[in-house]
């Protein structure tokens, strides 16, 4: 008998776990999903809560009478992390948005099922393209930035300075297989010559025999395609063997001012990258990066908190307008209706395949010499006007997007 | 210079003494876990952890103590072994009456402890550690630009094998060492501590694979994960290897390394599977492994 | 390996504890979707059943398989990849995952049984490994991205399986299907062999039998019924991403092994549905989740070898 009783409390001790369903249909719910703890954790992490906190602090919210709740998760970049939260947080907690979601896998998983369920989703952090592309949905807002206006700014304006032979150091895996044909189409489009590429394992951690090769292809530029810890190992072994000093230039293909900052300025000098936004770049980018650093262990917004701020903003504005949250196709459609314009990014759009639209800027990462403090890592290479930075709507395959 | 399958010979030359560095790690953490697997029967999944460790204490004592790579060289590997001497006493001693199995299971527990802990403070980008200005710059070989450091890499990691090597099977207390693994209760007979041995057996282990993590930190991110993604590599090379010998353990690791440097020239892509590879093929013709002395 | 050591009981009275504690199981499983969130349950059900599979060669051949996310993976993605590319209805895509989980398990199993123990778990370990790296460049399996967006389909063309229901009722079934098969292979005569090999396999061969072609039929069966845990997975998520044959899922089974109980019948149910409870409330911590599991690791084989169920199993004095 001890035996059955036992058995069933522990079934039903396990079952109510989580079937907590608080239906709060008064709230606007915000989910903020990232990864909380692994590569991208300084890039989005917690930093992006704090920016979606201030954003809904900035609108005002609670003077309005709009009850606004934000809620976190961490889908440590695993596709079936991410699909489960949301798929819970839509079912049980009633989350009505999503928010950032770095790693394109997770992306476009959770772009499935937002879609499925009529949700918002507002993406930050991931790069794929394809969001705005095959994959489109009329519940998607791709925000910040995406791998065809990395490739864009990074390949086409390094090939119009000068940098016009190119070698490619890919991760051998479908991202950067992407990053590396789509950069290689730019590079070649604008006159530039690919001479050589070679595919490291993914993950890797040793790049000398790869860095070698590029060293003597005697590229011009070596392009790095892939991401993360491989991009920092890979510059951090390049310096190691002198690359840099003999004369070829490192062009990042995705990388963010937390790598540069965890490579420090002695090896990250010289480098090449294209984001979408930077803290130093004028006064009220300034003014949010003071208050935003305290919150977020000293590290200074990046490119994806500045995404997830622009973009609660504009979805607080199109709910207000609308005066609900509850259908997300309606929502979305209100937000590509209404030009955007918030304190970071300025003034701006959101296109019908649901891609938003600001200027992209190339950066060079300074010299020790030339950096006044912590943080200032970035002089301005080139700025892209908005209308040159994004793929053109036609050339994307968005089924949306009526030709 | 001449030409060989395409590859210039410049070419050839880098990547074997790329594949030697890469194999001085190898060789560095086989020969840990081979000692430790000799002695107390346990394979040490933590072993990458501790190689982990290694670069971080180094790392600390440079961000936070101003303390530079020389003297991390001898203070990680005593600090780090002495966390596996506690490690030893709190909870592998209790194992070693059972099946040899649970003490790998512990191993792997307090791997993830390790890992997830860092992880957690220290996200994934990895930490800055720059290479000692005594070692900076490099020779230009002809062939190939050596950065000084991975040349001092080899060479030292030779020099901590021969020693070791040296130590185990030409000295007293080397021969005290081989003889507890055989027959401990005998050995206790005489009258020699044998629990004491095996705990300072335990730390030295440790000690290897934290000074390795020092020499890595240099080189390679700085990471919680560094150690994760070798380990793996690791178990496959003393696999291949085999258990019953030092020099077996770290002749594998060195041969695996000018490898798989290989491999990365001729076929990058399966760089990172021919140890695993070659792993599958010496289990089919040789099951106890080139050095190893039965299964 | 210690297993839950009970005291001598008759065949009848452990017939007994073990069919009433079945019952138990089903009757709470099938009420359960009225208290919890049905996919969650689904998701610990899948689990399971991995982890009743691991029991099977871990508790009663003594084998330590570091590597099975293998089987649980590549049938993921074989199912996924028949159901959305091939167009397979859901009973033959889960088919052809457990068939493909068979195959990789006679190859692996050939290759591991040579070695024995601590030998045994490295070399499943690197060929997962291998394994995984071969996921992330194979084109079919998308890498990182995962298959996506699965279609669960018509079970036996009028079962419509986007229905809630339907799914957790058909999950259920193969759960407990896959369960009663393996106690059967417990019982059996071959299950007999089974444990004695583990007691002293060289007593087992010097009375005729030869062990290594029992280990590998007992290999092969095990990556089998991981291979069906895995399948059902996919369609559940309607995804197979490469989580699933990487090392950490393989840790994990062994945690809810041996959180459960190793060797005990309902063992790594509990455990299963123990440590995915767990994962649940931790995915707000981030990677806390491994330093958790590290600890509960720790302990379990310090002070808790038994396991939950066999804890339970030795206090109450029945065979669970």
């Amino acid at each position: 008998m001890k035996g059955l009783i036992g058995l069933t409390a522990l079934a039903v001790i396990f079952g109510c776990g989580s079937a907590q369903a608080q239906y709060s249909d008064g709230t606007i719910k915000i989910g903020v999903m990232n990864d909380m703890s692994g590569t991208y954790s300084d890039l989005s992490g917690q930093g992006s809560v704090v920016a979606a906190r201030m954003a809904v602090e900035d609108f005002g919210a609670a003077a309005k009478g709009m009850k606004v709740e934000i809620v976190s998760a961490d889908h440590q970049n695993k596709p079936d992390v991410g699909s489960n939260v949301v798929r819970t947080w839509i079912d049980v907690d009633k989350v009505d948005v999503i928010v950032d979601v770095p790693t394109s896998s997770v992306a476009l998983a959770v772009n499935e099922i937002v879609r499925d369920k009529n949700k918002v989703f507002l993406v930050s952090g991931a790069a794929a393209s394809d969001l705005t592309g095959a994959k489109c949905t009329p519940n998607t807002i791709h925000w910040t930035y995406d791998t065809w206006a990395l490739a864009n700014g990074t390949g086409k304006a390094i090939v119009k300075t000068g940098g016009d032979t190119w070698f490619f150091l890919t991760a051998d895996y479908a991202f950067g297989h992407a990053l590396e044909r789509d950069t290689s189409a730019v590079v070649e489009k604008n006159g530039g010559k690919v001479v050589g590429r070679v595919r490291h394992p993914f993950p890797g951690t040793d790049f000398s025999s790869f860095l070698l090769q590029a060293q003597s292809s005697k590229a011009k530029i070596i392009g790095l395609a892939n991401a993360g810890s491989d991009t920092i190992n890979s510059i951090k072994q390049a310096s190691e063997f002198g690359i840099t000093r003999s004369g070829q230039s490192l062009a990042a293909l995705l990388a963010f001012i937390t790598d540069v900052n965890a490579l420090g300025l002695p090896t990250a000098q010289g480098l090449i990258m294209t984001e979408a936004w930077y803290w130093d770049l004028n006064d009220a980018n300034r003014e949010f990066a003071k208050k935003f650093a305290p919150q977020f262990k000293g590290v200074h917004p990046t490119m994806v908190h500045a995404g997830v701020y622009s973009a609660v903003t504009h979805y607080l504005k199109a709910v207000e307008a609308l005066k609900s949250d509850a259908d997300g196709k309606a929502v979305v459609a209100k937000m590509k209706e209404m030009p955007t314009d918030d304190k970071l990014f300025g003034k701006g759009t959101v296109r019908a395949d649901g891609r938003k639209i600001h200027p992209m800027y190339l950066f060079e990462v300074k010299t020790p010499a030339e950096s006044k403090g912590p943080w200032d890592y970035y002089k301005v290479r080139a700025t892209i006007p908005a209308d040159e930075a994004f793929r053109p709507m036609a050339e994307g395959g968005c089924p949306l997007v009526k030709s | 210079m001449f030409e060989w399958l395409g590859i210039s010979s410049q070419a050839l030359f880098g990547q074997l003494l790329i594949g030697l560095i890469n194999g001085s790690f190898y060789a560095l953490l086989s020969l840990g876990l081979a000692v430790i697997f000799g002695m107390l029967n346990i394979i040490n999944f933590a072993h990458g952890a501790q190689y982990m460790l290694g670069a971080f204490t180094a790392f600390f004592l440079l961000q936070y103590a101003g303390i530079g790579y020389w003297w991390a060289i001898i203070i990680a590997p005593v600090v780090v072994g002495i966390t596996g001497i506690i490690i030893e006493r709190l909870f592998l001693q209790w194992l070693y009456k059972l099946d040899h199995l649970y003490g790998l299971l512990l191993t792997f527990g307090l791997a993830l402890i390790f890992e997830g802990t860092f992880r957690n403070f220290f996200g994934s980008s990895g930490l800055p550690y720059s290479v000692p200005s005594a070692l900076q710059g490099g020779q230009n070989l002809g062939f190939m630009f050596l950065p000084n450091y991975r040349a001092w890499v080899v060479v030292f990691s030779l020099a901590v094998c021969l020693t070791t090597w040296f130590v185990i099977e030409r000295t007293k207390l080397g021969s005290y060492l081989r003889a507890a693994t055989e027959n401990p209760t005998l050995v206790r007979a005489f009258g020699i501590n044998v629990p004491r041995m095996i705990t300072l057996t335990y730390g030295f282990g440790v000690a290897l694979a934290a000074l390795a993590g020092v020499m890595a930190a240099p080189i390679y991110n700085v990471s919680p994960q560094m150690g994760a993604n070798l380990i793996i590599v690791v178990f496959a090379v003393v696999v291949i290897g085999g258990m019953g010998s030092i020099m077996g353990a770290f002749v594998t690791g060195f041969g695996l390394g000018v490898i798989e440097g290989l491999t990365k020239v001729f076929f990058p892509e399966a760089s990172n599977t021919v140890i695993f590879i070659i792993m599958a093929i010496v289990l089919l013709i040789r099951p106890a492994g080139l050095f190893g002395r039965g299964a | 390996m210690q297993r839950a050591a009970g005291p001598s009981v008759t065949r009848a009275g452990r017939l007994q504890s073990e069919v009433i504690a079945f019952l138990v199981m089903a009757v709470v499983l099938i009420v359960a979707p009225m208290f919890a969130y049905p996919v969650f349950l689904m998701k610990a059900l899948c689990f399971a059943l991995f982890a009743c599979a691991f029991n099977l060669l871990i508790g009663y051949v003594g084998l330590l398989s570091f590597g099975h996310a293998l089987f649980f993976g590549w049938a993921s993605y074989v199912c996924a990849h028949a159901a959305k590319v091939w167009g397979f209805p859901p009973e033959l895509a889960i088919a052809s995952g457990t068939v493909a989980a068979a195959g990789l398990g006679t190859i692996v199993g050939a290759l591991a049984i040579r070695r024995q123990g601590i030998y045994f778990a490295m070399i499943t370990l690197a060929l997962a490994q291998m394994m995984y790296f071969f996921a992330i460049q194979a084109p079919f399996t998308h890498g990182e991205d995962g298959i996506q967006a699965v279609p669960r389909g018509k079970l036996f063309g009028f079962i419509d399986l986007a229905d809630q229901t339907n799914m957790y009722v058909t999950v259920l079934i193969i759960f407990l299907g896959g369960f009663l098969l393996i106690y059967g292979i417990i019982n059996s005569p071959f299950g007999e062999v089974l444990k004695a090999i583990r007691e002293n396999e060289a007593r087992a061969i010097s009375l005729g039998y030869k062990t290594e072609r029992f280990k590998l039929v007992a290999f092969v069966l095990s990556a089998t019924f991981a291979g069906l845990a895995g399948a059902t997975k996919a369609l559940v998520f309607q995804l197979a991403s490469l989580t699933d044959v990487d090392w950490p899922m393989s840790g994990e089974v062994i945690l809810m092994t041996l959180v459960g109980g190793l060797g005990t019948l309902f063992g790594p149910v509990v455990g299963a549905f123990f440590i995915v409870t767990l994962e649940n409330f931790l995915t707000t911590m981030g990677q806390w989740v491994f330093v958790v599991q590290g600890v509960i690791f720790v302990v379990c084989v310090l002070l808790f070898r038994r396991g939950i169920v066999g804890e339970l199993a030795q206090r109450l004095r029945i065979k669970l």
